[in-house]
This record gives C-alpha cells, sequence and structure tokens, in this order.
C-alpha cells in the first residue's frame, strides 16, 4: 500500500513537472514544424515569461492588490505580452534574416540568441536566484495519518488544469480559425503557400507568438511551483521541453503533449527511486535513444529524403 | 555486366517501380525513357543503393547488389550523376575532382602529415588525373574557380569528369542533357560516345531529348508508370506501337 | 511617407519598449523571503526610452538607411579589391605567421606574469578552436558538447597524476587519445543524426559528462574538483621552489638562477605555444589532405559525397574524432596551467565561447579562429568595467555575425592547386 502511495506521488509530481514541459514544447515544435529550426533561444524565452510574472506579483503587492484570481490573471497577462514580444522580435532580428540559409546558420543565430537573452536578464536582475511566492498554498492528502501520504496540492491541481484549457484553446485554433488554418497549410509546404497567397512572414511570426504565450504560461506556473527563478533555469528547461517535443515527434502538436508527459513522469520516477542528481542524466538519455532509434518520434511523421 | 530483375519498389502506398528488369553489357549505351514520374530516377537510385528496393535483384558483374550501402556500390565502379547537379559548390573544381579520388590516395594519416614521398607521388598522380579530365571537358582554365560559380553547362561536365576519375566501370546518368543548349547538346554526345569507346565506360542514361537518345544508345527500355513498356534498339523503338502511343505520342 | 511604414514602426517601437522596460526598469531584490521591487535607474529608463526612438525612427526610415547604407563602399575596403596574386599572398602569410610565431617567443620575456598566463589561456582557446573549426568549420557537424572532450583531457591528467603518479609529459597524449576515444565511441552511434539533432544530441552529451563528474565524488571529488595537479617537468627539472617528486632536480638550482614563480608560468606558456603551432600546423596539413576535402565534401553535399563512394560515418567519425582528440590535448594543458579542476570549467558555455570563437573568425579559416580566439580571451580583460557584458556582447555578436557575415571575419580561402596540361 504504502509502495502504491509513493509509486502515485512520484506518478502526480512527474505529470505535473510533465504538463509545464508539454506547454514549453508546443513552441518548439510549432517553429520546427513550420520552418524546421531549433529555436534555441525558446527556453529563454519562457525564464522571461517567468521573470515578468514574478515583476507583476510583485508590483501589485506593493500596490497593495492581494485579490488571488486578478493577481494571477494580472501576471499571466503581462508575462504572455511580454514573452510573446519577445517572441516576436526574436524571429524578426534574429531568424528571419537568416531564414532559407544553411542549416547551422539559423541554429547558430539561435544559440547567440539565447546567451543574449540569458545575459540580458542576467544584468537587467542579476545572476541570484529570487524567490516565487508560492501563491498558491494547501491540497489534499490521502493515506494514514502515520505513514507515507500521497498529497496532491492546489497548485498541481491548478498547473493540470491551466495546462488542459491551453491545449484547448490551441486545439481550437489551429484547427478552426483562420491563422491556424493558414498555420498548418504553411507547416506542409511554405513555398506553395506563399504562391496561394499567404502571407507566410506573418504565420511564422503567429507561431512564434503563439509558442511564447504559452512558455510564458508555463515559466508562471513553474515559478510558482519551484518557489525560485534564476536567468539560467530556462536553459536547462528548454532542453527538457526540446527533448519532449522530439520524443512526442517534432512538428506534432499532440505529440509534444505526449513527449511532455512522458518526460515528467520519467523524470520524477528518477527522482523517487534513484537519484535527483541523476534524473537530467535521464531525459538526455532518453533524447539521445530516442533520436538514435527513433528520430521521427513517437506520433511524428518521416521524412523522405529527396534526391 | 548490370542486371536489373523484376525491380520494385514501393512507397507507403505507392508503387514507384514495378517488376522493371533491365540489363547493360559491357562497352555500351543502354537509355531508360518514359515519361515524367514513370520511376526513372526512382530504379536509379535503387541502382546506386539510394533506396533499398522493396523487392527484384540487382546483379552487378554476378554479384547482388541490391540493398547495398550506396558507397559501396560506388566503390565497386558504378558511379552517378545526378538530375539536378550536385557539385561540392564552396570547393574549387578541381578539389571537386580530387576528392572524388579519395581511394586511389594512401589514407593514412601520418604519411599525409608527414608528406612521405609515397604520399606525394600518388597525390601528384590524382592531380594529374584530375588535369586529365579537366581537359578532356574543357574546364581547365576553370581549375581554381569554385565549383558553384560556374555555368550551368559546365557544372553538368565537370559532374561527369567527377565520375570519370573514380575509373568508373558503369557511369549512370541522369538527364545529361537537362537544361543544356543545342551545341552543348551536341558535345555531351560526342563526350558520352567516347566514355564508351576510348574509355571502355558502359552508361546507362535517364533522357528526354530523344534526339541524343536515338543517336548514342545502343538499347532503349521504357518504361511507363512505373512498368517496363518496351526495349530494344532505337529503330524498334521508334516503331513499337505501344510507345509512340504511351509516350512518343504526347511529346 | 507612407502610413504602413508609420504603423510598422509605431509597432516597432512599442514592441521594443515592452520587451526591455519591465525588465531593465525594475528590479527584484530579495530580502529574505520577500521580494521587493525597485525602480530601476533614470539612465536605464532613459536608456529604454531612446532605444524604443532609435527602433522607430529607423523602421520608419527604413528604406532610405538601407539604401544609402548600400551605396555606402567604404563599409567593406577589401570588397572591390582584386585578389592578391597566389604567390604574393603566399609570402605575405608566411612573413605575417613568422612574425607572429617570433612574437609569441619574445612575449614572455617582456610581459608581465599575469599577462603571460592569459596568453597560456589564449593559446589553450586557440587549440581548441583550431579542434573545433574542423568538426564545425570543415566536417560542417555542429558539436554542441565539444568541452566534453576538453574535460576528458583535463580529468584524465588530473586523475592519472592523482592515482597513478603519471607526469605532464606522459599524460599528454594520454589525455589526448583518451579523448580521441570518447569522441569516436560517442561519435559512432550519432553522427547519422541530422545536423540540428546532432547539435542537440552532442549538447545532452556534454551536459551528461559534466553531471556524471559533478556527481561521482569518489572518484572526481565532485563539485569540489581535483587539486594538486603537478606542473610539468623540463627534462626531469620541476619548476616549484622544492622538489616534490624523488630523482627530480629544481629548474633554478640547476641553472643556478635564483627562484622565481615566473619561470614555470613561462614554461608553461611556452609548452602551449609549441602544442598550439603543432595543432595548427597538423589540421593544416589534414585540410590539404584526402581527409580534409572528404570532410568538406560531406559538408558540401552528403548524397553526392556518398554517391563517390565516401562513406559518411567514416568521414563524420574521422572529423569528430580529430577535434576531440586536440581537446583532449588542450585539456591536458588547461589542468596543469590551473593546478586544480571542477566541472565549473565545463559548462555548456564554455561550448558556446568555443563555437563563437569558430564563428567570429570564419568557419573553417584558420588564420580567422587564431585572431578570434586572441580577440574574443584578450578583449574582456582590457575592457574589464564591460566585462559583465562580454556574454551579452558574445551572443549578440554571434546573430550579428549569422546575420551579416555568416562566412565570419576573415573567410575561409580556398588552396590554388596548379595543374600541368596532361598529354
Amino acid at each position: 500500500m504504502q509502495d502504491l502511495l509513493y509509486f502515485i506521488q512520484q506518478l502526480i509530481n512527474g505529470l505535473t513537472i510533465g504538463s509545464t514541459y508539454a506547454l514549453i514544447a508546443i513552441g518548439y515544435t510549432m517553429v520546427y514544424g513550420i520552418i524546421g529550426m531549433i529555436n534555441f533561444a525558446h527556453g529563454e524565452i519562457y525564464m522571461i515569461g517567468a521573470y515578468t510574472a514574478l515583476i507583476a506579483i510583485t508590483g501589485l503587492a506593493a500596490l497593495g492588490i492581494a485579490w488571488l484570481p486578478l493577481v494571477l490573471i494580472v501576471a499571466l497577462i503581462c508575462a504572455m505580452i511580454v514573452s510573446s514580444s519577445m517572441g516576436w522580435a526574436v524571429e524578426r532580428v534574429a531568424y528571419r534574416p537568416v531564414r532559407g540559409k544553411h542549416r547551422l546558420i539559423p541554429l547558430i543565430s539561435a544559440i547567440g540568441m539565447s546567451i543574449f537573452l540569458q545575459n540580458y536578464v542576467h544584468l537587467a536582475q542579476g545572476s541570484r536566484n529570487i524567490g516565487f511566492p508560492a501563491l498558491i498554498e494547501g491540497g489534499f492528502r490521502f493515506g494514514a495519518e502515520d505513514s507515507f501520504q500521497t498529497s496532491i496540492t492546489y497548485m498541481q491541481i491548478t498547473i493540470f488544469a491551466t495546462t488542459l484549457v491551453c491545449m484547448t484553446i490551441l486545439s481550437l485554433f489551429i484547427s478552426r480559425s483562420r491563422i491556424g488554418r493558414a498555420c498548418r497549410a504553411v507547416s506542409q509546404d511554405l513555398g506553395m503557400a506563399n504562391l496561394l497567397g499567404i502571407d507566410t512572414n506573418r504565420i511564422i511570426s503567429a507561431t512564434f507568438v503563439i509558442g511564447a504565450a504559452l512558455a510564458a504560461v508555463a515559466g508562471l506556473l513553474l515559478g510558482m511551483y519551484y518557489g525560485s527563478i534564476d536567468p539560467l533555469f530556462g536553459f536547462i528547461a528548454g532542453l527538457k521541453a526540446f527533448t519532449a517535443a522530439v520524443l512526442g515527434g517534432i512538428g506534432s502538436i499532440p505529440g509534444a503533449m505526449l513527449g511532455g508527459l512522458i518526460l515528467g513522469v520519467a523524470e520524477s520516477m528518477t527522482s523517487g527511486y534513484l537519484s535527483g542528481e541523476y534524473k537530467d542524466v535521464v531525459s538526455f538519455g532518453l533524447l539521445i535513444l530516442i533520436l538514435l532509434f527513433k528520430p521521427t518520434g513517437l506520433l511524428g511523421k518521416p521524412e523522405v529524403e529527396k534526391i | 555486366m548490370l542486371e536489373v530483375q523484376n525491380l520494385s519498389m514501393r512507397f507507403g502506398g505507392l508503387l514507384a517501380v514495378d517488376q522493371v528488369s533491365l540489363d547493360v553489357q559491357e562497352h555500351e549505351i543502354v537509355a531508360i525513357i518514359g515519361p515524367n514520374g514513370a520511376g526513372k530516377t526512382t530504379v536509379f537510385n535503387c541502382m546506386s543503393g539510394f533506396y533499398k528496393p522493396t523487392g527484384g535483384k540487382i546483379l552487378f558483374e554476378g554479384k547482388e547488389i541490391q540493398g547495398k550501402p550506396d558507397y559501396k556500390i560506388s566503390r565497386l565502379g558504378l558511379v552517378r550523376t545526378f538530375q539536378h547537379v550536385r557539385l561540392f559548390s564552396r570547393m574549387t573544381v578541381v578539389e571537386n575532382l580530387l576528392v572524388a579520388q579519395h581511394r586511389h590516395l594512401n589514407t593514412n594519416l601520418l604519411s599525409g602529415i608527414l608528406k612521405t614521398p609515397n604520399y606525394r607521388e600518388k597525390e601528384q598522380k590524382s592531380l594529374d588525373r584530375a588535369a586529365y579530365w579537366l581537359d578532356r571537358v574543357g574546364l581547365m582554365d576553370m581549375a581554381n574557380r569554385d565549383a558553384g560559380n560556374l555555368a550551368y553547362g559546365q557544372q553538368r561536365r565537370l559532374e561527369i569528369a567527377r565520375c570519370m576519375v573514380t575509373e568508373p566501370k558503369l557511369l549512370m546518368l541522369d538527364e545529361p542533357a537537362a537544361g543544356l543548349n543545342p551545341a552543348e547538346t551536341k558535345d555531351l554526345n560526342q563526350l558520352i560516345i567516347s566514355l564508351k569507346e576510348d574509355y571502355n565506360v558502359s552508361v546507362v542514361l535517364i533522357e528526354h531529348d530523344m534526339s541524343l537518345v536515338m543517336d548514342i544508345s545502343d538499347r532503349i527500355n521504357v518504361i511507363n508508370q512505373g512498368r517496363p513498356l518496351a526495349s530494344g534498339t532505337p529503330d524498334e523503338i521508334r516503331r513499337n506501337d505501344d510507345v509512340i502511343k504511351a509516350y512518343l505520342g504526347e511529346a | 511617407m507612407a502610413a504602413h511604414n508609420l504603423k510598422h514602426a509605431l509597432f516597432c517601437a512599442i514592441v521594443t519598449l515592452i520587451i526591455s522596460y519591465p525588465i531593465l526598469g525594475f528590479n527584484l531584490a530579495s530580502e529574505g523571503i520577500d521580494v521587493t521591487l525597485e525602480g530601476a535607474k533614470t539612465s536605464t529608463v532613459l536608456g529604454v526610452l531612446l532605444a524604443a526612438l532609435i527602433v522607430f525612427l529607423f523602421q520608419l526610415y527604413r528604406d532610405n538607411i538601407m539604401g544609402s547604407l548600400r551605396q555606402l563602399p567604404a563599409v567593406n575596403p577589401l570588397a572591390n579589391r582584386k585578389p592578391m596574386e597566389q604567390s604574393k599572398r603566399l609570402k605575405l602569410e608566411s612573413t605575417l605567421l613568422t612574425l607572429m610565431i617570433i612574437g609569441a617567443l619574445i612575449w614572455p620575456f617582456i610581459a608581465s606574469r599575469g599577462a603571460v598566463d592569459l596568453a597560456t589561456l589564449v593559446l589553450i582557446y586557440i587549440m581548441l578552436a583550431l579542434g573545433l573549426n574542423v568538426v564545425v568549420g570543415l566536417a560542417g557537424l555542429l558539436d554542441l558538447g565539444y568541452v566534453a572532450f576538453y574535460a576528458v583531457g583535463a580529468y584524465s591528467f588530473a586523475l592519472l597524476s592523482q592515482y597513478f603518479g603519471i607526469s605532464f609529459w606522459f599524460a599528454l597524449p594520454i589525455g589526448a587519445l583518451l579523448a580521441a576515444l570518447f569522441g569516436l565511441v560517442l561519435g559512432f552511434p550519432v553522427l547519422r543524426l541530422r545536423g540540428d539533432y546532432l547539435a542537440i544530441v552532442t549538447l545532452g552529451f556534454g551536459e551528461i559528462i559534466r553531471i556524471l563528474l559533478n556527481n561521482m565524488t569518489s572518484l572526481t571529488g565532485g563539485p569540489n574538483g581535483i587539486g594538486g595537479i603537478p606542473d610539468p617537468t623540463l627534462f626531469g627539472m620541476e619548476f616549484g621552489r622544492r622538489v616534490k617528486e624523488e630523482g627530480n632536480t629544481s629548474f633554478h638550482e640547476t641553472f643556478g638562477i635564483a627562484y622565481s614563480g615566473e619561470h614555470k608560468v613561462i614554461f608553461l606558456y611556452l609548452i602551449a605555444l609549441v602544442l598550439a603551432v603543432i595543432t595548427a600546423i597538423a589540421i593544416r596539413r589534414l585540410m590539404r589532405m584526402p581527409v580534409g576535402r572528404a570532410w568538406e565534401a560531406l559538408r558540401e553535399d552528403e548524397i553526392a559525397a556518398k554517391s563517390l563512394g565516401l562513406s559518411r560515418t567514416a568521414v563524420k567519425l574521422s572529423a569528430f574524432t580529430i577535434g576531440a582528440f586536440f581537446a583532449g590535448f588542450a585539456g591536458t594543458v588547461f589542468a596543469s596551467k590551473q593546478g586544480f579542476i571542477s566541472p565549473e570549467s565545463f559548462v555548456f558555455l564554455e561550448s558556446a565561447i568555443i563555437l563563437a570563437i569558430v564563428v567570429l573568425g570564419g568557419m573553417g579559416s584558420q588564420m580567422g579562429v587564431i585572431l578570434a580566439a586572441i580577440a574574443v580571451t584578450i578583449l574582456p580583460e582590457l575592457a574589464r568595467e564591460f566585462s559583465e557584458y562580454r556574454m551579452a556582447i558574445f551572443g549578440a555578436a554571434m546573430v550579428l555575425m549569422m546575420v551579416w557575415r555568416p562566412q565570419g571575419l576573415m573567410p575561409m580561402r580556398r588552396i590554388h592547386i596548379e595543374l600541368k596540361r596532361q598529354e
């Protein structure tokens, strides 16, 4: 019984983290699906979202506003606006001019952008980690009083619920809206979409904006969940989310969700049963194994090499 | 020397090549013709090892080669060009030819770093071979230009020269005349005949330019919608009703 | 002025404000567990506003500005000049190189100890960058975990000396070979991956190695690292004040001069110099050999390369392994220079710096890479007050280089080959 409860606890923790990975992974997968590049700076966009949210929360507190729903919504909106603008600007400045050049060039540009953004926040906000207030406290507990208790916190429930809402909105947006349809067209064949009169530049910008907005949501959620942030925390999270995207099949949105959840659970099981230090080794190891044995991921479509 | 037996290639639900057979004898030029999308390049890709055929056999000098990795097939002496020229564009013309001769060169790293006499001699030989072929295809003056800066016709010739320095037994040309003007096509015509006559290389070519095909081919295979339609000498093909209907008729 | 332009410019200016004002205009400060918010300095706020204004004006007059920029011939005075004659250029280059080497040889005897130490670091970076240049610049394989091989070199020396008392001179080839072996083993499975996947996987490997070094405390000392790494000796002569190893003599006693800590620094510098020169020459030779041409061919067109009988795996693996070999070389020198190593020195950022050097110098170009290594290491030291901006400037420079000059500051030049007409 105890073992089972412990296992369920790891599962819950894993799914919590995993669903935020999924939110970040959407950004990687959409960008890759459309222009075939790894947006290396995406983790930093997420980190900036977390910082903006914290600034908004602290600012509201200083103004004496403490009504939780309002604080959360204002923080969320601020984070989404700043991150989306950043996503848009990054694409305009660093990716659009090098689009269509040799594969390595956009990738190096993205790495440069990632380093720049890390240090931009580092310079503005210092390198130390800063406490992020846990606005949502408490939770449910299961199990006998005197032994191991499985708990599911309100924070974790919030993370699940928010992720679910975001994913639903995104799916509807992609399948129903005009921009969403254009997005799908562009990811099928960019040149052809262009010929058909779709403003591909706009669609690509939209992809970056949507991905960044979702990353900002993840930034707020994970900031609260972990309780502290620093300028480097986007880097590892970004890599994890990228792993999730590859795991699920890069370019596939349901794949990103699935990949995020699997990766989150794998990590929390490693922490729970082996050692927390090795959870990064497990996720990178997983990434390497997937790329070696099933580079198209779980739900991805195979790419045919043209001669 | 080359025998393709009942070759099939399926991509998912699409049967791109269906039971195609053909053969090439020594000292022979064989053409594969057919409408666009007939599966000619797919046959080539199977023969050169870029695709693993889903059915059938390919024998080269009596040995089965289907499914072998591309670079190994090329080392057997079965070398190809591409429909869209594939040069090493940021390398010079002569470097393109030197790359192709890597097998003739000593691969021992130390002898190269220390420039042993043996290494120098081999290096000089491959330079000479490169010079010979550059002269042969009229690109001597371009030797140190970037390959990507050549005119289209020159790029085509360089690609053929690059195959020839590997000293192949069988050369596969994928639409060698595409994008060439009539004068260039005529030169190409002579070059291909001379490859056979003077260098004892057999040639398989895919081509749309009918005058070229009819002029130089010893035998022609016609493929339509992935299936073999006819084969024979140029005269036989010219008179074949099926071919006229399926291919020449619509052209 | 079209209204469209005005709208776009306004939009860009607002975006600039949005992405800079919240982050730059407010400073988070933690006091105990509480976090407070402070407004930034007026100058920062003014700077943000100025940036927005500049973006606005630039976007508004974008067409005019870009137009007149294009007409400026002075931007690149070398662009229109005829390429120098081959023989002349070679002569100039070799004179320049000779001067550089002579300068590098005199340097330690006229410069301060700190400057010599810095120069040693520059040389280590040159070795690293030349090695990575093979992988990225020539073979076109984006290796983001290059620092892992550097770590293997450094840790092999540290561990070998700690457990087996092996000296620098033995550890040098062993470290390099071990790094190469690592490259071979890691490279074998991953090298068939496409470019950008390869980048991520190598990054993952780099991180895994760092995490392992951090956590295998019993072997590597974990985050505390390994200290007491011995200095190199010169024919059995030690450079310390007292001889540590039985049978060795000390340098200053042998020559009857007063002990000076500088001797060791200068000696290390000279070792690094010799190794860097060897690295440069060896790679220069490799570039002109079949294997070097095969690297480039594969970078240019994999399919064509395979159709000519080049084995993709073998060629890529050779580049990867040779790159790793030189990283191992550099790692051993680094360990011996520092006397102490910890996983801190082998983070991803280090890989990114080395990559930045290769990119700035011009992928494939040895001269460019050497100059970039010098610039990237020395500039932050010269402008110490700006040193905190170093990484931000790095990142920005990488982006700008890719946008404006992806071939780097000194692009690689092809070798001219004379041919004799054959009969």
